[in-house]
């Protein structure tokens, strides 16, 4: 399936004046009808700020509004339009056709996630592995039964674990990570780097707990440090120092 | 099952390290060395097992080692060797959380402090060295 019309050639309301076009070849796949994966092609106007996920919307605008995609916040801030673009998972929201450097953008959905339709993949593993890591804070009192509402934390403390505090749960790391390209059972980057965060935030008391369930066969000892999962983040949350510092505890080089 | 229920990169992906630079390039080295080494391994065992066969059985099975293949073969165990090693030594300590940079508030760009100059060094240095040491395992072989 392939086919090349242009905005440009297109009568449409919408005032489209561009100095340059670009292809953009969008994976289209339903698993409900189809065996494999197609590719579809469009001739697409860009300025030097338009992102891929503008880009995408304009084919859906002017194209084929049956092309599924998960978007939001348009502002990398909700995580939802993660997606592979010219072979590298990237946020569409948070890229810019221009910095691709190349005429020709190819968007397919994110690996290791299972695909919906078109570019929307199901999130159902990466929620269920950052649940089984007990994101949340664990400790013997409460609010309810303690007189201290508060909990306080020195700037310190706080850097242990602000960086990966910034995880928007796009899924890129999982994406790119070379373990989950073979494992289906392998935790991911994600859960890990925020069982770490959890692990270093001075208020909780968690930590032999979430150490006891990733060390498994499955589990954090997967990690090869091949650090794909840091390169792609949109977020700086580097998930392999998360792993690394986190196996630090393991190994017994941190306490 | 359908290959898209889970859509997974599959060793194709793994197998196309040029997109994540020389960090993924590194692991894809590591595993195909310690590969390698495992198969050599195997077959040491095997070769040295030929010391039941007597001397001349022995002396006949390290006559395959003593041509030119046998000599190229042993050139690429030494590079592997080495840069399995020197790797090796490198995941290690980051494995053990050292020298993959302190936890800080992220600033845009956002380039990853793990990904940092020690451990590129540490990688360029193990390709170096095995390098370094096929070349001097060639002259010593080839120049006997």
């Amino acid at each position: 399936m392939a086919q090349t019309p242009s905005i440009a050639e297109e009568k449409t309301s919408s005032a489209v004046s561009s100095s340059k076009s670009i292809t953009l070849r969008i994976a289209r796949f339903n698993p409900q009808k189809d065996s494999d994966t197609s590719f579809m092609e469009f001739k697409v106007p860009v300025e030097k700020w338009t992102t891929v996920l503008e880009a995408i919307l304009d084919v859906k605008k002017h194209f084929d509004h049956s092309v599924a995609v998960r978007y939001s916040c348009r502002q990398a801030t909700c995580g939802s339009c993660g997606m592979v673009i010219n072979g590298k998972p990237r946020l569409a929201c948070f890229t810019k056709i221009s910095e691709l450097n190349s005429d020709t953008v190819t968007v397919e959905p994110m690996h290791n996630f299972p695909i919906i339709r078109d570019l929307a993949v199901r999130f159902d593993r990466l929620f269920n592995s950052h649940h089984k890591v007990k994101p949340y804070l664990i400790r013997d009192d409460t609010d309810v039964s303690s007189d201290t509402k508060e909990i306080l934390q020195s700037p310190e403390e706080l850097e242990q674990f602000i960086q990966f505090s910034n995880c928007i749960k796009c899924g890129l790391c999982n994406s790119a990570c070379p373990t989950m390209a073979t494992d289906s059972s392998f935790v991911g980057p994600q859960a890990l780097a925020q069982a770490y965060r959890y692990v270093a935030d001075s208020r909780d008391k968690g930590k032999d707990n979430r150490l006891k369930i990733i060390d498994e066969s499955h589990g954090i000892w997967r990690c090869h440090f091949a650090g794909s999962c840091s390169q792609v983040c949109p977020k700086g949350v580097d998930p392999a120092m998360g792993i690394q510092l986190l196996r630090g505890y393991m190994l017994g080089f941190r306490s | 099952m359908n290959p898209h229920d889970e859509h997974k990169e599959g060793i194709g992906g793994m197998a196309n390290p040029g997109r994540y630079g020389i960090e993924r390039i590194a692991y894809w080295l590591m595993r195909l060395t310690g590969l390698g080494l495992l198969g050599y391994f195997i077959a040491h065992i095997y070769e040295t097992s030929n010391i039941l066969r007597g001397q001349v059985g022995w002396d006949e099975f390290l006559d395959l080692t003593q041509t030119t293949e046998g000599h190229l073969f042993l050139t690429l165990v030494i590079g592997m060797c080495v840069f399995h090693t020197v790797n090796g030594i490198r995941v290690m300590l980051g494995h053990g959380g050292i020298g993959v940079g302190k936890p800080a508030r992220p600033d845009y760009p956002y380039l990853p402090a793990s990904q940092n100059s020690q451990h590129k060094i540490g990688i360029y240095s193990a390709i170096v060295l095995a390098a370094i040491a096929m070349v001097y395992g060639m002259a010593v072989m080839f120049g006997e």
